[in-house]
């Protein structure tokens, strides 16, 4: 470890474990004090100091300074990733999420202005969805979709028929089968058609007794608004079975068109994708539930009702209710954000934010598709998916173009994602890249593309200007070290 | 108004670069039938001054209510960094070269997290203490023969409600309860003996959702090795700043909520599941995980591991559904720890202890005893009559969260939090009033 | 690519040893190539009972599980402990010292009906098509 790298390295300096920074007696912090401690405290199982770093303040705050540095946010530049939908996170959520901070749930009046506001959020969540009931409890995407999928058991079983098959389309994602699985479900694959989006046909040949719902992404994951939505809809309820939309990409459909008009009885929203708030490196997210009326006595408990005299309070009651999911109410502080994000650019906004995103992604697309292979010509909405099949012999993959990205200060689009592309680069820039920025990605395409053909080597190397080159996750998954020593 | 940043010029430009005649021609694939007309009936656009008026929210004069979510002083500085856009606006770290900031950080939360729970291994979060409880079960369920699970009816009553939900859907597992002395607020030793067993799977919140410290070493010796798996959930996690690690008693895993390193009350979220297990189960484990690494050139580096566990590969098979837990709150919980160190820790549970001490001391004096002789770490259970309690929020005094519907056989009670967020005159206004 | 003449193999591309009664057991070299870097093996105890088809356990990359497949009716006999701590002996040594499962086969002439190696190479030629 000596040499040059252990003294310079300027902007990044090579930062340390914190258990290597400071050292016993660092940490001169006062901290509130109102009570008087006793010499001896009388309690059971006292035990020794706890063994967590001791580090002065200002040695805490540079290495978190410098750990920030080795990250790329939404704020240094594009982040293409489809149907991640990473698109800017605007400063005034964050300061109308302050309000919140001292607030404790259990403190009555407080809670009846927060009430207020979160059920103001599920009326505009439905009135955008065209859905009659919505919960704001589930705490992230797949916990909304865990969450929809238990509704829709509990509805099947009320109804005595006991179905536990539900269909999912070859585009789904992963977090799909998942969430089916822990609510009871056995999954079904089901082939999208050769355009790219699911056939009625399809559907109707896998419908029987038995299926319970079918789970669909509308747009899908290939960016394709999937057309037949209405016919499939009506044959999923003419056979006794629902329909779930998984909402993560309801960002391009914003005050265009509402699933609750598509027939759709039960889905999800995720707050980051569609209402901006920030993704914190993975999570706290907001995936609310919204449904149709005759799903909605199966929401979870606790509900926000007017308490008669003009105000809000929480109703726990609920018999039919699938009972609770969280131990409190959500991500509120994510919920108000999304709350303050719909409320500041109103209805036009909302439609505005959807025909930019759309337009910004067909955009890029006719700038990268002669230069990259795109393997469905279907017209897209948002998002559309290239893969590395024009790079065939050249041997290099999606993943060479992703890492040299990164050296043109681009966050990488998603990946080998859908999986019914081979080596996907699925790509979604979404409403708020200026056209400079889409422009100066098309550019870097663009130069990968002719590198991969003329110096394939140089881009297995990539990327060489990041705080660490390619990372290796076998030996990480091989020798397991998940604590410091 | 919006966040877009394209003047209508541009749009028209971007339109006919991609062969549209019109930037409404965009939404063309979108049928006509499913066509929404008319502007959505949703409040705005509201300007910022509009809005933090809307968005104004007072909080009670003297706050005293904990039950899993409770008012710590936060330094300054956890606010200034983890409102970093570097940390705050970036995603998951599936990108290991761009996101060494969040993916050591997370590791540094993980090693931190085992050290104060005594364990081997921690994820990277799960959404609450409830869910984190739930995988917990869910986890034991997936070993061999294990069909009942077994829980404390001193657990937070909305983790057990949680669990219930999880655990009714997932196939055919019981949830029995193990009840409570009704003198001490403990465990029943007795009750648990008889009801514990290989096929069970046991868990108990310590302190209790009361503030009662169970005996553990009893609950060890009674359960290791006779319950074919079991855990201890800690609602409270500034606890493990004074007491034994729960892990130095042996169970398989310990699970709970940590909103309290670092993580502001927030009107009830986010909150900070964690879930910390023995290596020999890091395989079953649901939720994130970074591990300890290299790069190209050798040096030290992080990334996501295990990922084979999760639902984006193992899909229908994966260990839980979980994808973005709570990672922003994991980053606030490592920067408070740091921020407060070994002695800020203790000093700071040291304080809470003391301000229970003081309040149970005021309340003896006026003739109000707390409910349970168990000694009790900064939560009390109180009896109050409802008409009381009401008195005292309008006097903008929060006594503490009721327990008449969850534990009717209690009566009108309250559970009582002091943290070093309260003070000796908020303490002696209570106790004058109650 | 490597594909023993002395073995049999699967659609799944397992191979298998005949041993007297027994069937040695593991993945070719296609399927190790195919998979990458493996990093876990999970393997079932010796004592289950297994039919052709089943899963004997499953073979771990960094992107990747792939489950392992019983070529035969049978009861496992042996599991190599080798594989828990050096995994990357099924990229290093496929058709030796990373061998999986010994299955004593209910038939012992069940493994004829498995591919010998010029049907796989045929099969495996077809399949990367």
């Amino acid at each position: 470890m000596a040499g040059r790298d252990d003294v310079a390295g300027f902007p990044l300096i090579r930062e340390p474990l914190l258990k290597d920074v400071g050292a016993p007696g660092r940490n001169r912090r006062v901290l509130p004090a109102p009570f008087d401690v006793p010499q001896a405290v009388d309690l059971p199982g006292i035990a020794v100091l706890p063994d967590i770093p001791d580090v002065s303040e200002v040695e805490t705050v540079r290495h978190f300074t410098r750990l920030s540095d080795l990250n790329y946010g939404v704020d240094n530049g594009m982040y293409p990733l489809g149907s991640c939908t990473m698109k800017y996170n605007p400063k005034m959520a964050e300061a109308m999420a302050e309000a919140l901070k001292p607030v404790h749930p259990g403190d009555e009046a407080a809670m009846g202005s927060v009430l207020g506001l979160l059920f103001l959020l599920q009326q505009h969540l439905g009135e955008i969805c065209g859905m009659d009931a919505c919960s704001l409890w589930p705490a992230a995407g797949a916990h909304g979709e865990l969450t929809g999928m238990m509704v829709i058991r509990r509805a099947v079983d009320a109804g005595g028929s006991g179905r536990r098959k539900v269909l999912i389309p070859d585009t789904a994602h992963g977090t799909n089968p998942a969430s089916c699985a822990v609510a009871g479900f056995v999954t079904e694959n089901i082939p999208s058609g050769s355009s790219g989006f699911l056939t009625a046909q399809t559907v109707e040949e896998h419908l029987d007794g038995d299926v319970a719902a079918l789970m669909i992404t509308n747009p899908n994951t290939l960016g394709i608004f999937e057309e037949e939505i209405s016919e499939i809809a009506r044959l999923l309820h003419e056979n006794g079975s629902y329909l779930y939309m998984d909402g993560a990409n309801l960002n391009a459909i914003l005050g265009v068109a509402r699933p609750g008009d598509m027939g759709v009885d039960c889905m999800h929203v995720n707050l980051h994708k569609t209402f901006a708030t920030p993704h914190g490196g993975g999570g706290p997210g907001g995936g609310p539930v919204l449904v149709k009326e005759g799903l909605a006595p199966y929401l979870p408990l606790p509900r926000i009702v007017n308490d008669g005299h003009g105000g809000f309070a929480l109703d726990r009651e609920g018999p039919e209710s699938i009972g609770m999911v969280h131990s409190c109410l959500g991500n509120v502080a994510i919920s108000i954000r999304a709350l303050a994000y719909i409320l500041s650019i109103g209805p036009s906004g909302l439609r505005e934010t959807a025909k930019a995103a759309c337009l910004n992604a067909n955009y890029l697309r006719s700038r990268l598709a002669g230069l990259y292979d795109l393997p469905y010509p279907t017209p897209t909405l948002h998002e559309f998916v290239l893969s590395d099949r024009a790079f065939k012999g050249t041997g290099v993959s999606t993943m060479d173009v992703a890492k040299a990205l990164m050296d043109f200060s681009f966050h990488p689009p998603t990946v080998y994602f859908p999986l019914v592309v081979g080596g996907a680069l699925m790509i979604e820039p979404t409403e708020t890249e200026p056209i400079e920025e889409l422009d100066r990605f098309a550019l870097a395409m663009e130069d990968i593309a002719r590198r991969a053909r003329e110096n394939p080597e140089e881009l297995h190397g990539a990327p060489v200007t990041t705080p660490v080159g390619r990372v290796d996750e076998v030996l990480a998954a091989r020798s397991l070290i998940l604590t410091w020593p | 108004m919006s966040y877009v940043p394209h003047s209508e010029d541009d749009l028209r430009r971007m339109a006919s670069a991609a062969g549209l005649t019109d930037p409404e021609d965009v939404f063309s694939p979108i049928p006509r039938a499913v066509r929404h007309r008319g502007p959505l009936s949703v409040g705005g656009p509201l300007d910022e001054e509009t809005l933090r008026r809307l968005f104004r929210v007072s909080p009670s004069r003297a706050v005293f209510a904990g039950g899993g979510v409770y008012r710590h002083h936060i330094p300054a500085l956890v606010d200034a960094l983890s409102s970093r856009q570097e940390f705050s606006t970036a995603y998951t770290p599936y990108q290991p070269e761009i996101s060494q900031g969040t993916l050591q950080a997370l590791f540094e939360y993980q090693s931190m997290m085992a050290a104060l729970t005594g364990m081997e291994v921690s994820n990277a979060s799960l959404y609450d203490g409830a869910t984190a409880l739930a995988e917990g079960a869910l986890m034991a369920l997936r070993g061999k023969g294990i069909e009942r699970v077994l829980v404390t009816r001193a657990t937070h009553p909305a983790y057990r409600k949680v669990l219930e939900t999880y655990l009714s859907r997932a196939g055919d597992a019981v949830v029995e309860e193990v009840p409570f002395c009704r003198d001490t607020g403990r465990v029943d030793l007795g009750a648990l003996a008889s009801a514990v067993g290989s096929d069970a799977a046991f868990f108990i919140q310590n302190p209790n959702y009361f503030g009662v410290l169970e005996p553990m070493e009893e609950v060890a010796a009674a359960v290791s090795g006779t319950a074919g798996f079991w855990g201890i959930v800690v609602a409270e996690a500034l606890s493990l700043g004074l007491f034994r690690p729960p892990g130095s008693f042996g169970p398989d895993v310990v699970v709970g909520e940590a909103q309290s390193f670092g993580n502001h009350a927030n009107a009830g979220g986010p909150l900070l599941g964690f879930f910390c297990t023995r290596r020999e189960h890091a395989r079953r484990m649901p939720g994130r995980l970074v591990g300890l690494t290299k790069d190209s050139s050798g040096r030290t580096a992080f990334c996501l591991t295990l990922s084979t566990r999760e639902q984006h590969i193992r899909r229908e098979k994966a260990t839980s559904n979980i994808c973005s837990n709570e990672g922003l709150c994991t980053l606030r919980a490592a920067l408070y720890l740091s921020a407060l160190g070994p002695k800020g820790l203790r000093s700071a549970a040291l304080q809470c202890a003391a301000g229970a001490g003081e309040l149970t001391s005021l309340l003896r004096d006026r003739g109000i005893f707390p409910l349970f002789s168990g000694p009790c770490f900064h939560e009390i259970a109180l009896p109050l009559k409802e008409g009381k309690r009401q008195a005292l929020l309008a006097e903008g005094i929060v006594p503490g969260i009721p327990l008449v519907r969850d534990y009717p056989e209690l009566g009108e009670a309250v559970v009582t939090a002091v943290t070093e967020m309260n003070t000796k005159e908020e303490c002696r206004w209570l106790a004058g009033m109650m | 690519m490597n594909i023993p003449d002395d073995l049999y193999y699967t659609e799944n591309h397992e191979w298998g040893k005949v041993e007297d009664g027994d069937l040695r057991v593991g993945i070719t070299d296609y399927a190790q190539e195919e998979l990458g870097d493996i990093v876990f093996v999970d393997l079932l105890p010796e004592g289950t009972a297994v039919s052709r088809g089943d899963s004997v356990g499953t073979v771990e990359s960094v992107k990747a599980v792939s489950e392992v497949y019983a070529p035969v009716d049978g009861e496992i006999t042996e599991v190599n402990p080798a594989l828990e701590d050096a995994p990357e002996l099924v990229n290093q040594d496929p058709y030796g010292k990373a061998w999986m499962v010994v299955i004593r086969m209910t038939d012992p002439s069940a493994a004829r009906s498995l591919m010998d190696s010029r049907a796989y190479e045929e099969y495996v030629k077809a399949e990367a098509k």
